[in-house]
């Protein structure tokens, strides 16, 4: 399968890999997907909690390049970003901007769900409810 | 220079060697007759050649010449062999027994010999990829008609135990088929000691064309009959009609000549090289060869990496042509079958390579396969969440997984 050149630049020269430290409370991380199904990200969020910003985002993901490149682009999307802003991330803005095939889609499906469970992740360990999420169709 | 992308999958097909190339050039041109025109001096051309082909061939495998049924390939050897022996010997049974790990070539020939209405056994195999000749034993029946079990396997290079298992055969009055396809031409192949009745194999595997290959069909002690599965002609002795591939049947033969001649110095140069690439590869953590060490063709090795998605691992290692038992690749998500079969989880199938080399792979280009996928697997580990959690002592199989 020929993969598009953002696909293979984000794979070659992935960005933020690394862990944060997730003991701290102003760090939520998301981990999606199973080792059985060929793909399994994690990713965390650094929230500033007097703007609500996330100033810091790293992921580690076992999968394929399409996997990685999604990932790698979403923590790139995340910096900067209030966590409201986060939340409105939709997989297929990641699928437009990586070209992902059709059989890829999942990938950015979990991405998104990667950076949903970030955010609830850090809402409820600084006391704030867990938002409903809807759950993604795949 | 090296030249990039370096080709390690010589498992799935070999390059031409030019020297079969030169043997086949005046077949292709001036010597264009069909070898079965008796007439005129075109035809005694073309039949000349061919004979030629044949004695060279049976020659590599210690048969005689008019032992050699041409075919397209293995897999047309295997359907004829399989299916004409069902036809063929109906009257005494409708047994076959075959195995897990064997080609698709020969599995889904079973299946289809299975809605004829035959009873198939599939053998199951050991984490060493290899049968046990107590459940061959076992599953043998008065109706078994025959036992078909691969040489040396495609993916992990695993050589089954062939005399016994003929032996095993015969003992019970069943006929012993083997898929040459991957070991015959590379390491000896003997059909007389084996103990073989019918053999397919091909020609692409060692260095010859594509397109040709042979079904070994015993003459002798016992005298073996297939029925045909493609009518026409009556060439190939009423076994398999059509025209035959002159140009191919040369290149077949002079590919087997060579093998002969090049076998030994190949496989000792090769297994050095292979057993090389393998034991730098073992340095890295967790990582595995699939299948039998001490039973194997010689050029062949599949390695797991554990915590590496074998897809991701493909990319990675983009300046090799290597194989992957992760099906991901191809339409099908399900890994290696082979793989399975031997016990491995559907991760780590989906994370192995295959490495087949070739007569023609250099020292130069095992040293750069070695630091490519060294770097490979690194980096991806480095990048994946499950080898963190690995190296943090987190038993993965205690994480409740956020299915998909």
């Amino acid at each position: 399968m020929a993969y598009s050149d953002k696909v293979i630049d984000h794979y070659s020269n992935p960005r933020n890999v690394g862990t944060l430290d997730k003991s701290k409370k102003t760090v939520g991380t998301g981990l999606v997907g199973a080792p059985e199904c060929g793909d399994v990200m994690r990713l965390q969020i650094e929230v500033d909690e007097t703007t609500n910003t996330i100033t810091d985002a790293k992921f580690k993901t076992f999968g394929c390049g399409s996997a990685i490149a999604s990932s790698s682009l979403a923590t790139e999307w995340l910096k900067g970003k209030t966590v409201d802003e986060a939340l409105a991330i939709d997989n297929m803005e990641i699928v437009e901007e990586l070209a992902l095939p059709p059989v890829k889609i999942h990938c950015s499906v979990l991405a998104e769900d990667a950076i949903k469970m970030a955010i609830n992740d850090y809402r409820v360990k600084n006391g704030l409810p867990a938002l409903e999420l809807e759950k993604s169709h795949h | 220079m090296l030249k990039l992308p370096i080709y390690l999958d010589n498992n799935a097909t070999t390059p031409l060697d030019p020297r079969v190339l030169e043997a086949m050039m005046p077949y292709l041109t001036d010597v264009f007759g069909n070898a079965a025109s008796r007439n005129h001096p075109f035809g005694w051309a073309a039949e000349e050649g061919v004979d030629y082909a044949r004695t060279q061939i049976s020659q590599l495998i210690n048969c005689d010449p008019k032992e050699i049924i041409f075919t397209s390939g293995a897999t047309e050897g295997d359907n004829l062999g399989i299916k004409g022996v069902f036809e063929m010997y109906s009257q005494r049974g409708n047994h076959i027994i075959t195995a897990t790990t064997e080609h698709k070539a020969v599995l889904d020939t079973c299946k289809h010999i299975e809605k004829l209405g035959g009873k198939v056994t599939y053998l199951p195999v050991n984490e060493q990829g290899l049968i046990s000749l107590d459940e061959l034993e076992a599953a043998m029946t008065p109706q078994t008609i025959l036992v078909t079990i691969m040489y040396g396997n495609n993916e992990t290079g695993t050589v089954q135990p062939i005399r016994e298992i003929a032996a095993i055969a015969h003992k019970h009055g069943a006929l012993f088929m083997t898929d040459g396809t991957q070991a015959a031409g590379k390491i000896p192949v003997d059909v007389q000691a084996d103990g073989i009745d019918l053999m397919a194999f091909t020609a692409h595997k060692m260095y010859g064309p594509k397109g040709v290959g042979a079904l070994y069909v015993r003459r002798k002690n016992p005298r073996v009959k297939v029925t045909a599965q493609m009518d026409g002609g009556g060439h190939e002795r009423g076994m398999r009609s059509g025209t035959l591939n002159v140009p191919g049947i040369v290149g077949f033969g002079k590919a087997c000549e060579l093998a002969r001649l090049e076998m030994a110095a190949d496989a000792e140069r090769l297994s050095k090289l292979r057993d090389k690439l393998e034991a730098e590869l073992l340095t890295l953590e967790e990582s595995y060869v699939n299948g039998s060490r001490e039973h194997r063709l010689p050029h062949v090795t599949n390695i797991s990496f554990k915590y590496v998605e074998g897809e991701g691992l493909m990319m990675g290692v983009k300046d090799l042509a290597v194989s992957s038992g992760s099906a991901c690749t191809s339409a099908s998500l399900e890994p290696s079958y082979v793989l399975k079969a031997l016990g491995l989880s559907d991760d780590l199938a989906h994370s192995s390579l295959r490495f087949g080399l070739s007569r023609f792979t250099t020292d130069e280009q095992i040293d750069y396969a070695i630091n490519h996928v060294k770097e490979a697997v690194t980096k991806l580990r480095e990048m994946s969440p499950l080898w963190e959690m690995h190296k943090e002592g987190v038993d993965l199989s205690t994480i409740e997984w956020a299915e998909h």
